[in-house]
């Protein structure tokens, strides 16, 4: 079920900027979130994307630009006054309260009553599958489960938006897989509109309907996960987004439907048009798609030597190096039978398999920020 | 032989001297007090070595009576105003931006460096008839006859608060400081206003803080003589009052000694309160 077909908006962020102490972590972001999506959030630590999530929740007002909720602007809104919740990294839950206390935060403040108040919660707990463990105190509990509680301290109120912000962070790896699963199955089933924040783009890839990559305070490309990972935009989603070769090169020839993209260790014939003579170009080609062979072949003349295979489990990785230092992963299935090391290869890909991205304008942007910088300019005020 | 001798001199070394310090004015005058409280009084304002427990059973006439709770309603009343003051203190310097911290806290110990009775006497200088209060008050027109401050209840009170902020507004610092901030936005993302989640987190979060700071002003504030003696003419008889006089003026030591004992006692029954409480709160 695709979500995002739908035009139903339920959070616009509109020209939003955010500084701390004159330093812009969020520049000028503009990211429309549907109702019931699973969004994700994707960036390294201090691209900007917590505080993306707290301006959301209401704990950080934009330095400048709107947030809508529903279409409404929640500038002056309080974080108590927002119909989103918050699950926190640290879980953040009150020490003093037992479990059922905890999740009964939020309904009693809204003067619920009291049966009704043990009724959702105990619903809450059976759906987190906490059950006989309404008394227990926090710090009586293991990571997995105070991230239960957690979760169901939020939903409990039926919020409009789940905010997540690296919830299963703390979590060891077996345990982060199945809670993965569990959070993508409560949101199918809820229908409520998760914006997700993590750093793990693995986690991304398998939970969400759309990934929005960030940068530097800067949103590098917003898509389907299959869309980010087979289509990256940008030389950072590329690189961020599972593991990539990136090769620099520039168009040097040019038929009707191909271009012949020269690089400093070879050439390469890729059938994609609408590039410029001279176009400054990188290639990004992922592991599983680049081959080697000690035949030459066709459109390639692109040949390095056999470093290292490194044996992972189901696959191989070799490593090959390009007469110009570069290392080249080529990833194959175990059962293929390897090419020793030393042997001189030539390195291919299937037509298609490689994606072709422009620099020009990247460099141009990233001259511009940096004079912005230099000069203590906004952006808006070149653009 | 040789090795445990050894061991011996090492221990003597670095505990001994500990040991003796302890032993020399702590042990000794303690037993000295225990001791003294079970002689006789002479008409001399000296002790005869003759066993008695009229000393203790004095202890329950009604004037006695009558200081010790003075004493104790006293003590409450300064912790209780210690809290109210310096809870609101506590939490700004806590919340205070990183760089203003130091420089607030520094202010609140600068008047540990100064002698107490010298701070004392400023009150003096302050309140008096012919004060500078109300010199100002009068200079401006406000009243015509000077307020008589000094030399009542309240200003007791108010130097014992004086006194004794720090002692409150420390331990609770230090208890809003371990307060986890993302607890604050959790509660206010589940909807809760300021005022609720002072009540529903802040408070009961802070409560050891609140205890301690309670306990480590009660204390001290039970002991103090001369504040009342300076601030209030010596009109209200305290405990720390009372024993100083049986000591220095009436010459009945063992009296005096039998006050002490009973203000140790008190004391040691809070501490022991105090620690019970503490460790109450590691095991949760």
């Amino acid at each position: 079920m695709n979500k995002t077909q739908g035009n139903d908006v339920i959070v616009r962020i509109s020209d939003v900027d955010k500084s701390f102490d004159g330093e812009r972590v969020v520049k000028k972001l503009n990211l429309d979130v549907e109702r019931g999506e699973f969004l994700t959030m994707l960036g390294p630590s201090g691209c900007g994307k917590t505080t993306t999530l707290r301006m959301i929740a209401g704990f950080e007002v934009p330095t400048s630009g709107q947030i809508f909720l529903e279409g409404e602007d929640v500038d002056d809104k309080k974080p108590y006054e927002r119909n989103v919740n918050t699950v926190f990294q640290n879980y953040a839950l009150f020490p003093h309260m037992n479990v059922f206390d905890n999740i009964a935060f939020g309904l009693v403040e809204k003067k619920v009553k009291k049966d009704e108040i043990r009724r959702r919660v105990e619903e809450m707990i059976r759906l987190v599958q906490l059950d006989g463990m309404e008394k227990r105190m926090p710090a009586q509990m293991s990571g997995g489960q105070k991230q239960r509680v957690a979760i169901a301290r939020a939903l409990v109120n039926r919020p409009k938006v789940l905010l997540l912000d690296e919830p299963l962070g703390a979590l060891d790896l077996k345990l982060r897989k199945q809670m993965q699963g569990e959070l993508k199955a409560l949101q199918r089933r809820l229908g409520i509109t998760f914006i997700y924040v993590t750093h793990d783009q693995e986690e991304a890839l398998t939970m969400s309907d759309r990934i929005a990559v960030m940068n530097r305070g800067r949103l590098e490309q917003v898509g389907t996960p299959e869309q980010v990972y087979n289509h990256p935009e940008t030389k950072f989603v590329a690189d961020f987004i599972g593991e990539s070769n990136i090769i620099e090169g520039y168009v040097e020839n040019m038929t009707e439907d191909s271009i012949e993209v020269t690089m400093e260790s070879g050439k390469a014939v890729i059938p994609e048009t609408g590039y410029r003579m001279e176009e400054m170009v990188y290639l990004c080609i992922r592991p599983e798609n680049l081959k080697i062979s000690t035949e030459e072949k066709e459109g390639f003349r692109f040949r390095g030597q056999v470093r290292e295979h490194i044996f992972i489990g189901s696959t191989n990785k070799t490593m090959i190096e390009m007469p110009n230092g570069q290392m080249l992963k080529s990833v194959t299935p175990a059962e293929d039978e390897l090419i020793p090391t030393g042997t001189t290869v030539n390195v291919y890909w299937n037509p298609g398999k490689a994606v072709v991205m422009r620099t020009k304008e990247e460099q141009i942007y990233n001259v511009i920020e940096q004079s912005v910088e230099i000069e203590g300019m906004r952006n808006d005020q070149i653009f | 032989m040789i090795r445990s001798f050894k061991k011996r001199i090492g221990a003597l070394v670095t505990v001994g001297p500990t040991m003796l310090w302890l032993g020399l004015f702590l042990m000794i005058p303690l037993v000295y007090v225990i001791g003294m409280s079970f002689l006789t009084k002479n008409a001399y304002g000296g002790v005869d070595f003759k066993f008695t427990l009229s000393n203790y059973s004095a202890l329950f006439s009604k004037e006695y009576v009558k200081v010790f709770a003075d004493s104790l309603w006293l003590s409450l009343e300064t912790t209780i105003i210690c809290l109210i003051v310096g809870y609101p203190f506590a939490y700004i310097i806590a919340n205070a931006p990183k760089k203003w911290k130091p420089a607030l806290v520094l202010l609140l110990m600068l008047p540990f460096w100064t002698n107490s009775l010298i701070r004392t006497y400023g009150w003096n200088t302050l309140l008096r008839t012919e004060g500078i209060i109300n010199h100002f008050l009068q200079g401006i027109g406000l009243i015509d006859k000077p307020l008589n401050m000094l030399y009542t209840d309240g200003a007791v009170l108010l130097g014992m608060v004086y006194a004794l902020l720090p002692f409150t507004v420390l331990p609770l610092h230090t208890s809003i400081e371990k307060l986890d901030k993302s607890l604050l936005e959790a509660s206010s993302d589940l909807g809760a206003s300021r005022v609720h989640t002072f009540i529903r987190v802040i408070l009961p979060l802070t409560m050891p803080g609140i205890f301690a700071g309670s306990i480590q002003t009660f204390i001290p504030s039970l002991g103090f003589f001369f504040i009342s003696d300076m601030m209030g003419g010596a009109k209200t008889m305290y405990i720390g009052n009372l024993i100083k006089n049986q000591f220095l003026s009436a010459r009945n030591w063992p009296l005096g000694a039998v006050l002490s004992i009973v203000l140790i006692v008190i004391t040691l029954v809070l501490m022991k309160l105090y620690t019970r409480v503490g460790s109450l709160e590691d095991m949760a």
